[in-house]
């Protein structure tokens, strides 16, 4: 392994090294949104990028998420590649229109002649103590979209990678970020490298359980992978990093091979991501499976203020841990 | 630039071929809804269709204040728009009829016409859905220095929509070439203005220091030159500007809404049609200052005629595209 690939990064670094990566390459990769700029956002991952690409390129707007939103929408049809920068994913409410009736069907109604090569940068995930309007993992909404790409890094690595292919994609790419994950640190080349999107990542191999996890619940479904190995459990963890375009061949080969699988994903287990995998998964994988495919996803309630309460609603290392040995029974 | 010094007699030669592109321009955009009209009630056209009929000087007014590069925005009454910035009508009634020599190879439709061709962004189904595509346009412009200005058109029911104050407020603090142009033809649908638009409509730009400015949209020469004034405020760096034009709309919301009398009054449209019509009001003009004869006007109306029907025989004759294409191009 060369030394490059030694050097560790946090995740914030990481999302900010390819933006600034980005940033020198192309002159048309512009950054706006509320607190960018000198603030670097409240999470400062764009601490530094004023000061080298200035205020023309890393633009404060004000608090219209719709408006701004929108901006980009048309500033990517007319020559800039702009980087919208969306605090708090639970905003994408108010971006909704921009992004599913505007920036999702330019392309498709023009009949392939405008394109809007544009990247919403939000976040997701529970359990900061940030209450109900600021802890939702709201990524199955824009996965149901045609037109749109959705991406969900899950580590250093993946998110530079991912980010670099983000910018560079012809179409808007909304971009998942774990804000509990912003300090998660891991081994990031300092070269130009991109991860392309569909296609599935195995964080770890295993014979006797498939656990597919996104984003936040990667680290949760590797930390129970861990304890199913003290039980004698041998758990494979499949990371699809896009939602869409969904790398569908690697999640069922996986499940032909293990014959059990469980989902993980921090949205809402109803209608959401977990389902969408899970009957990937049955259409592709039916007679190889042993058990029904399971779903683990944030419960059905808006996210809870209170501690107690809210470390309750999204997926645990130990949860998918009993899950899965159950699913094995093996309790 | 230096400018070579013109004669009066070529100033005003110019003033009135200028004049008369225009009135050509506004029949073909009445010509053109007539056969929207005609194919929709023939059963030919699927879908909706929104005339523009009564709006014309709006439309031809600013597009001919523009450069071709120069960008536009429309809505969902937004053929004259199209035609006016520079869409050519057979390919135009082939989207309406969904046929794949369409502007948008028949996936968009009467709602959705749009060519980069001619600069027009899109037309946009979304009441001011295209306030934020207008004004990154503009953005582009600024950044990217290329001197292009962005036209927004909407209805006066857009009014309605915050987006529209959160762009405004945004164009004007970066000092944005962007024209925000609100047709008011009275009606949001089937509801009068007044019964949901409260206050004086051009403060509502006013109030983030936007420059104002109303005008009558039944007459293009005004129209036009205050869209003239504005654009080239907006081209050197003048920041945006929002146009009001007072219209009005000769048909109904769309073509299927015949009984309107719940909302308003066959008198008050008899009277719009009757002394305040662009193209009557815009050819009298031309007839008293002696720019043209009536003559010339007939002659334009029966050319601008054929070409309408040439371009909707072209349409009816077109291809649909291939069922091959329905999932194509919905990644770039």
């Amino acid at each position: 392994m060369p030394e490059a690939v030694q050097r560790e990064l946090t995740f914030a670094q990481a999302v900010r090294e390819a933006l600034a990566e980005e940033m020198r390459r192309d002159s048309r990769v512009c950054i706006f949104g509320e607190d960018v700029a000198e603030a670097g956002t409240p999470f400062k991952v764009l601490s530094g990028l004023v000061e080298e690409f200035g205020t023309e390129r890393v633009i404060d707007t004000p608090i219209s998420e719709a408006g701004f939103t929108g901006l980009g929408v048309g500033a990517a049809m007319t020559g800039l590649r702009p980087v919208v920068d969306i605090m708090f994913g639970d905003f994408i409410t108010l971006t909704m229109d921009q992004m599913v009736n505007q920036a999702a069907k330019v392309h498709y109604m023009s009949g392939g002649k405008w394109k809007v090569p544009m990247v919403m940068r939000t976040t997701l995930g529970a359990t900061r103590r940030s209450a109900a309007q600021h802890s939702q993992s709201l990524h199955a909404w824009f996965s149901h979209v045609p037109g749109l790409k959705v991406v969900l890094p899950s580590t250093p690595y993946d998110a530079k990678g991912l980010l670099k292919t983000a910018i560079r994609d012809e179409n808007p790419v909304v971009f998942f970020e774990d804000k509990m994950m912003y300090k998660l640190k891991g081994p990031v080349p300092a070269e130009d490298y991109t991860i392309p999107f569909g296609v599935a990542d195995v964080k770890r191999a295993g014979d006797d359980i498939t656990l597919v996890a996104t984003s936040s619940m990667v680290q949760v479904a590797l930390g129970a992978a861990t304890l199913l190995d003290e039980v004698g459990i041998s758990a494979e963890v499949i990371d699809p990093r896009t939602t869409w375009p969904l790398d569908e061949k690697t999640l069922i080969e996986s499940a032909k091979k293990t014959s059990r699988v469980i989902v993980v994903d921090e949205g809402y287990g109803r209608y959401g991501v977990t389902a969408e995998i899970a009957s990937v998964i049955a259409e592709g994988a039916f007679y190889d499976l042993d058990a029904p495919v399971k779903r683990m996803g944030a419960m059905h309630v808006p996210i809870p203020f209170s501690p107690v309460l809210e470390d309750v609603t999204v997926p645990t290392e130990h949860t998918v841990f009993e899950a899965a040995r159950a699913l094995c029974r093996r309790s | 630039m230096t400018m070579a010094a013109q004669s009066p007699e070529t100033v005003a030669r110019t003033a009135a071929e200028q004049w008369i592109r225009m009135y050509r321009k506004m029949v073909s955009i009445r010509l053109f809804e007539e056969q929207v009209n005609e194919l929709y009630t023939r059963a030919l056209m699927p879908g909706l269709a929104h005339l523009y009929i009564g709006e014309e000087a709006v439309a031809v007014g600013i597009c001919e204040a523009l450069r071709s590069d120069d960008y536009i925005t429309s809505t969902h009454r937004g053929h004259g728009h199209c035609l006016a910035k520079g869409a050519a009508p057979d390919r135009m009634f082939a989207e309406l009829l969904g046929k794949e020599a369409g502007y948008c190879r028949g996936k968009g439709g009467s709602m959705h016409i749009a060519d980069p061709d001619t600069g027009n962004l899109g037309a946009n189904a979304i009441v001011a859905g295209s306030v934020g595509i207008a004004t990154g346009a503009a953005l582009s412009a600024k950044r990217l220095k290329t001197n292009q200005v962005a036209v927004c058109f909407f209805g006066e029911g857009a009014l309605g929509q915050g987006v529209l104050y959160e762009v405004m407020n945004i164009a004007q603090l970066w000092k944005l070439p962007v024209i925000y142009v609100c047709e008011n033809n009275l009606y949001n649908e089937y509801t009068h203005y007044s019964e949901t638009t409260a206050g004086d409509i051009p403060a509502r730009a006013a109030a983030f220091g936007v420059q104002t400015a109303s005008v009558d949209g039944q007459d293009v020469r005004a129209v036009h030159g205050i869209a003239t004034r504005l654009v080239q405020n907006a081209r050197n760096g003048g920041g945006p500007a929002f146009l009001l034009c007072n219209t009005y709309r000769y048909h109904g919301h769309h073509v299927g809404d015949i009984n309107r009398e719940y909302y308003r009054s066959k008198e008050e449209e008899q009277r719009w049609k009757t002394e305040r019509d662009p193209l009557k009001l815009l050819s009298a003009w031309l007839i008293d200052q002696k720019l043209a004869d009536a003559a010339l006007l007939d002659r334009i109306q029966s050319e601008v005629r054929k070409e309408m029907e040439a371009a909707v025989k072209f349409a009816v004759e077109a291809h649909y595209p291939g069922v091959e294409e329905v999932e194509q191009d919905v990644y770039a």
